[in-house]
């Protein structure tokens, strides 16, 4: 999510240091592979990223270090936190639309969710829990560490939970090659806080599209290209408030919610609605709102492969039953 | 960019595994499994405590649609409290369930138990001042819908552990499971520990917990654990309780809660069934403790005040005389405040007594306990539809703050009650005489009170 720019940085950092004995590392790597091997055979179809794990003792201090930074609700992803009781209701809610929830408690089950750019898995983590099985997915390798190492913790989540550090047209690629089947490819694939720290925006689209299935969902948020954000988003929230760390982002990656629609169409999604989403920084907390100037969410249809794109829903319903689909 | 090499795993041609390398080294994983398998499963959430207010809330947690598949656990360390049949005789604890706590226990399952078993409505309530000729009566409209109902405590938690053991495969229960230990987690950000609270057993076995609820009490271990400050005093004073057989009011029996200091209370234990009944009927009709003073000014202010409002007042009752007592059945038990400066820590909640505790002239501590439930199970299961853990500070800080706006002012207005009704002072009697009498005829302040303590 946040890429190099925030991983670089955080790579210097260390945490206290730790000697490990050469018999304890051992038997933990014998452990790791013995349970990977276990987990590869009562896998089916889910692809798994079963690093090795030659423990090396500077990278535990980075996961330390690292683990410190994602995972810190008042620290610096102190909003992407936040962010979260706007984002998984709105995928929840706009997916449970197409979907019945069969099971109470969970009611994601049987869903396959990819989400790109995962970070820390502060998005995947909520997913997994819902019941979907999640692929988390990062460029950063140290930022999947994080999350696996996070996620390993609950047994919930070990079950329902992945992560890979590639990029989405590596995955798509393999896929391809491979001729995946169609019941091998997402139900939704979600992409938060991703969009603008893209170079090519039409691969992406062309990848979205490459390993959704037909009638599959695919979730943006992401910053509107609006004298506002730049004033808000990078001045006012880089600059001034430490919100996000300095150098995240970059205005020109912005992309507003009508150009974003057109691309999408352009690779044959169906854009089903567009919201506007606003952080108070006071409260820290985020609210749906009709302007997109700032931050918006967007969900789009792959549509099925008869000629009609499957329309869910003519109006977004996202928690607070507002009406859909202003552009700014 | 990474170098990606593609292993094919021919475990019975089942998945494809991908092993990224950097130049230098892989990504690596710290493996907890190791650890976490020591220990066994981890639950979603451990109750600790199974009297009303912790079986109350593993009804609730196991009936709530968001939380199926859920692990959920209930630890109490006495034993299981079956109830066949409902005894003869009147238990002498009880409660006093207002209609809010009786909507939860019925949502729960549990008031239909109850109700089968053995529970009183009541309509009216009037309280005498000893001092004076001063009274007060709440009653609800036309008598036609009950104020609340008194229950025995015994009969509540039956009802609650004949609900549990409908639902066992959402909640399981533990008894005679007293726990000697607990871990608490260190913030998340210490990322080579167990994340979970640790609860260790007297046979043992240790259990993790993503979310700890301590229903243990006045005495609660898990608020002393976690170091939790708590405002607390002890009234001089204990109550005893005891079964009074009635000359008028109800069918048979009715209930006695008397507050009184250490001493009276032991001597009043002490005495022979014929005397403490003398003494109980004293206690309501003595009258000299009522001063020529008070009785003029009160009489003289209830004048004023009938003359402004004629047709407010409802029809005084009488002291009831009681005619003897329950064999054996009085007992006496310490009363004090108790008020926890914190409900909740990262993956803890406490709930009930163990949060707060109230002197039981107004009948509300089960009341607040129950209130309690109710909150944080809506939380909980809000939490859970939107993917949360469930032990995150978010949605246990909105139960602490909502909780604690509740039942302070409740707390603060029973204390200040019983200080204002522990003296004989001719100034303090003074004014607490013409404030009730004043307040009684007031309807309007009556139905507030009642709103509020029906909450």
């Amino acid at each position: 999510m946040y890429c190099r720019k925030v991983g670089r940085p955080l790579l210097g950092l260390c945490g206290p240091g730790r000697s490990y004995s050469r018999a304890a590392v051992c038997r933990q790597r014998a452990l790791w592979l013995r349970r990977s091997q276990h987990q590869a055979l009562s896998r089916h179809n889910s692809t798994r990223s079963p690093s090795q794990s030659t423990v090396d003792p500077d990278e535990v201090k980075r996961f330390q270090s690292l683990a410190s930074k994602w995972w810190d609700e008042q620290g610096e992803f102190a909003a992407l936190h936040a962010m979260n009781d706007l984002r998984v209701p709105f995928i929840r809610d706009n997916l449970l639309n197409v979907h019945r929830a069969h099971h109470p408690g969970k009611p994601l089950a049987g869903l396959r969710i990819l989400d790109v750019g995962c970070g820390g898995g502060l998005l995947t983590e909520p997913l997994g829990r819902l019941g979907a099985n999640v692929l988390g997915i990062d460029p950063v390798e140290n930022s999947i560490g994080t999350a696996q190492l996070h996620a390993s913790y609950d047994p919930d989540l070990r079950d329902r939970v992945a992560y890979q550090a590639c990029t989405l047209e590596e995955l798509s690629a393999d896929g391809a090659e491979e001729q995946e089947p169609v019941a091998d490819r997402f139900d939704a694939v979600v992409a938060s806080e991703v969009v603008e720290h893209l170079a090519d925006l039409e691969t992406f689209a062309f990848c979205c599209s490459h390993v959704l299935k037909p009638g599959g969902s695919l979730f943006i948020t992401t910053i509107n290209k609006t004298n506002l954000s730049y004033a808000l988003g990078i001045v006012v929230a880089e600059q001034l408030l430490h919100i996000v760390p300095s150098g995240t982002h970059d205005w020109e990656k912005f992309i507003s919610p009508v150009d974003l629609e057109r691309l999408l169409e352009s690779h044959g999604f169906s854009v089903q609605c567009v919201q506007g989403m606003l952080y108070n920084p006071v409260s820290g907390g985020w609210s749906w709102t009709n302007s997109t100037a700032i931050n918006y969410a967007l969900h789009a249809v792959k549509p099925r492969d008869s000629l009609q794109p499957d329309r869910a829903e003519e109006s977004c319903p996202h928690p607070e039953d507002h009406a859909a689909a202003t552009h700014s | 960019m990474h170098k990606l090499t593609k292993a094919a795993l021919t475990c019975h041609g089942l998945g494809r595994c991908f092993i990224s390398e950097k130049h230098v080294s892989a990504v690596k994983i710290i493996s907890r499994g190791l650890v976490s398998a020591e220990h066994g499963d981890v639950y979603d959430v451990i109750i600790s405590g199974g009297g009303m207010v912790g079986s109350a809330m593993a009804c609730s947690l196991g009936m709530e649609p968001n939380l199926a598949g859920k692990k959920i656990l209930l630890l109490e360390a006495g034993n299981k409290k079956v109830m066949d049949r409902v005894p003869e005789a009147y238990s002498t604890r009880v409660s006093s369930i207002s209609p809010s706590s009786a909507t939860l226990l019925s949502g729960i399952g549990a008031w239909e138990h109850i109700t089968e078993m053995r529970c009183k409505p009541y309509k009216r309530m009037q309280v005498w001042d000893a001092c004076s000729d001063a009274l007060i009566t709440f009653d609800k409209e036309n008598l036609q819908e009950e104020m609340a109902y008194i229950v025995e405590n015994d009969i509540v938690v039956a009802s609650l552990t004949k609900q549990l053991d409908s639902m066992s495969d959402n909640v399981q229960v533990e008894y005679r499971s007293k726990v000697v230990k607990y871990r608490w987690p260190r913030p998340h950000h210490m990322a080579e520990s167990i994340p979970w609270v640790q609860v260790t057993l007297a046979n043992g076995k240790t259990l993790q917990t993503k979310l700890l609820i301590g229903a243990d009490g006045p005495n609660s271990m898990v608020r002393r654990e976690l170091g939790i400050p708590t405002v607390k005093w002890n009234y001089d004073q204990s109550a005893v309780v005891a079964v009074l057989h009635l000359s008028e009011l109800s069918d048979t029996e009715s209930s006695l809660v008397w507050s009184t200091s250490h001493q009276h209370a032991e001597e009043l234990l002490e005495l022979d069934e014929e005397s403490f009944v003398d003494a109980i009927n004293s206690a309501f009709w003595n009258n000299e403790n009522q001063s020529e003073l008070i009785e003029t000014a009160g009489s003289l202010f209830r004048g004023t005040l009938s003359t402004m409002m004629p047709s407010a007042g409802s029809p005084r009752q009488l002291p009831p005389s009681v005619a003897g007592i329950g064999p054996k059945t009085r007992v006496m038990f310490p009363l004090g405040m108790g008020h926890a400066s914190e409900y909740i820590r990262h993956r803890v909640a406490l709930i009930g007594d163990a949060a707060h505790r109230v002197h039981p002239l107004a009948g509300q501590g089960a009341n607040l306990g129950f209130g309690d439930v109710a909150c944080l199970t809506q939380l909980l299961s809000q939490a859970a539809f939107n993917g949360k853990d469930l032990g995150a500070m978010q949605h246990l800080l909105e139960y602490e703050t909502e909780r604690q706006r509740h039942n302070l002012p409740m707390m603060v207005a029973i204390d200040l009650m019983k200080r204002l009704y522990s003296t004989n002072s001719v100034p303090v009697v003074l004014l607490r005489t013409l404030g009730l009498q004043a307040t009684n005829m007031l309807p309007a302040l009556k139905e507030q009170i009642i709103a509020f303590a029906s909450k």
